[in-house]
């Protein structure tokens, strides 16, 4: 399978600070692969530099084949980032937004039409073209967030927390899409602080200060561990670490 | 000591709590469960005299939320969802500034406080601006306790805080109880329902129900099952089609499923995936969770 992010001895400090202490990890096409972590554990940090908005201090890293000191603008072309705190703009109307995203990657005008009219159609948000986000209930908001952020049909998306504040059957249809992205070949790096979205992922890499504690399929990291779920397999690493 | 009767708060257009009655008693930790939009903040800052309800009434330890809005806010402590202290005083200097507001000294309450700001005290120079999120919580939980409140009221005390940090939140919250402090606090976490005496769930502005967890758990009348083969993702497509499925939505590691009436049998199900080729095939009756519970309840 081809590998779609190589990470190799990545280190950033920030001063004497190690945010990140030699990472290593490959993220593979079309996996759903989950970066688990405390709070300050090094995740935002390491995600930074990943979407080519941050540089290593050492190491060396690969994002959709591209260089991660030398290449970062074709980088930043062939993903997409969704966080709960950033995604669309509320005072512009969904299809405004489309049109938004759609220039910054430059996709062409009847490329886009054909695109929106699918996009709008799957969500059934049809009706609700002219709607301006910041009216749309918040798990609209968060499907329709993370469509405009695989529109320009990324190599990888980037997801950061972001299924946070919904109900529980939102919560779940949005990995429904994050699954249907998945077998489209879209890579999916998500980071979530629900256990059970741990357990979604092919494969999971748990960091505790600065370093990667844990890396495998769920299955094998509950065996590893002698849990019985992921949130135990969290609570051992965070926990014994400290 | 918290009773609420028929309040109702609308914002222009949008009507964020729609007649919500309910009692916390003396001593009780008491939980809003609920995603966002459920009402839980405006129903909080009503009650925090912060904000003034449309209809229905309130009391705190039978003070009025409206007419005795000026001793509520001496009985109650209080910590909103957003980090709301000064972030150019130091993490002493904010302690200082608080106690002194509720005209009394931080030594005085010492012993409320110290088990959390112990955990703080090596930081006490740095300005509260640049702490961890995590030191940020406890500074806050320190200053909502400084003046001894009768009732505490925490607003989202743990959105976006890890699985490790949830735990220990919920332990300081438990030994707060135990001193005799009347809790109410919000969360979309539905597993942290588990952990209070009684929780009100609510959605939209409105009440589901409101019992203890275990009540509400028990008080699920559906047939449940976990269903779990080595392809999820065809598993949860393949239940969906089915005409004899109600339900099917991903919980972890399994499915929870439900039949259409509940008169499905487990092995009707299997039988079924069976035909589809699934493998490594598991189909058994579970007990719900309270994440089941509300679901159910939303579906209804």
């Amino acid at each position: 399978m081809e590998k779609v992010i190589e990470v190799h001895n990545l280190v950033k400090k920030f001063g004497s600070f190690v945010a990140n202490d030699h990472l290593n990890f490959d993220v593979f096409q079309g996996e759903i692969f989950g970066f688990l972590g405390a709070n300050g554990a090094g995740k935002t940090t390491a995600m930074k530099i990943l979407c080519g908005l941050s540089s290593p201090t050492s190491g060396q890293v690969k994002v959709a084949g591209f260089d991660i000191y030398k290449e970062t603008e074709k980088i930043k072309r062939n993903i997409g980032y969704m966080s709960q705190k950033f995604s669309l703009y509320e005072d512009m109307t969904i299809a405004e937004n489309i049109r938004f995203f759609s220039g910054i990657y430059g996709i062409s005008p009847k490329n886009r039409k054909e695109k929106q009219d699918k996009l709008l159609k799957d969500l059934d948000l049809e009706s609700a073209k002219d709607s301006l986000i910041g009216s749309l209930p918040l798990g609209w908001k968060q499907k329709l967030a993370f469509s405009v952020a695989i529109f320009h049909d990324p190599k990888i998306v980037f997801l950061d927390e972001p299924t946070g504040g919904v109900d529980p059957i939102t919560r779940r249809k949005f990995w429904d899409l994050i699954y249907e992205a998945s077998d489209r070949g879209i890579t999916i790096f998500v980071t979530t602080h629900y256990m059970d979205e741990a357990e979604y992922c092919n494969r999971v890499s748990i960091m505790n200060e600065g370093r990667i504690e844990a890396l495998d399929t769920p299955d094998n990291l509950k065996k590893q561990f002698g849990a019985k779920n992921m949130d135990e397999v969290f609570l051992k690493i965070a926990r014994n670490v400290e | 000591m918290i009773s609420i009767q028929h309040i109702s708060k609308s914002y222009k257009d949008a009507q964020a709590v729609r007649d919500i009655s309910l009692e916390v008693k003396k001593g009780e930790l008491f939980g809003l469960i609920g995603p966002d939009g459920a009402g839980k903040t405006t129903l909080m800052r009503i009650l925090m005299t912060l904000l003034i309800q449309d209809e229905g009434n309130a009391t705190m330890n039978g003070f009025d939320v409206i007419k005795d809005y000026k001793k509520i806010r001496n009985i109650v402590g209080y910590m909103p969802g957003r980090f709301s202290l000064y972030q150019d005083l130091t993490v002493e200097e904010n302690l200082n500034f608080f106690a002194t507001v509720f005209k009394t000294t931080v030594a005085e309450n010492y012993e409320l406080i110290k088990d959390i700001y112990i955990q703080i005290e090596p930081f006490k120079n740095r300005l509260a601006g640049k702490l961890s999120g995590g030191m940020k919580q406890k500074l806050a939980l320190s200053c909502a306790l400084i003046h001894k409140p009768e009732i505490l009221v925490l607003d989202e005390p743990t959105t976006g805080v890890d699985a490790v940090s949830r735990k220990e939140f919920w332990d300081m919250l438990k030994k707060l109880q135990q001193k005799g402090i009347t809790i109410l606090v919000s969360t979309p976490y539905m597993d942290e329902a588990m952990l209070c005496n009684r929780v009100a769930l609510m959605q939209k502005g409105k009440v589901l129900d409101i019992d203890t967890p275990q009540k509400l758990v028990e008080n699920y009348a559906r047939k449940l099952y976990a269903i779990k083969s080595n392809d999820m993702h065809r598993l949860i497509q393949d239940l969906r089609s089915f005409e004899k499925t109600d339900s099917a939505f991903a919980f972890g590691q399994y499915l929870h499923v439900t039949g259409k009436d509940d008169e499905v049998e487990a092995t009707e199900f299997e039988d079924y995936l069976l035909k589809k080729d699934h493998v490594e095939l598991e189909v058994f009756d579970i007990q719900p969770t309270i994440e089941d519970v509300f679901m159910n309840m939303m579906n209804e």
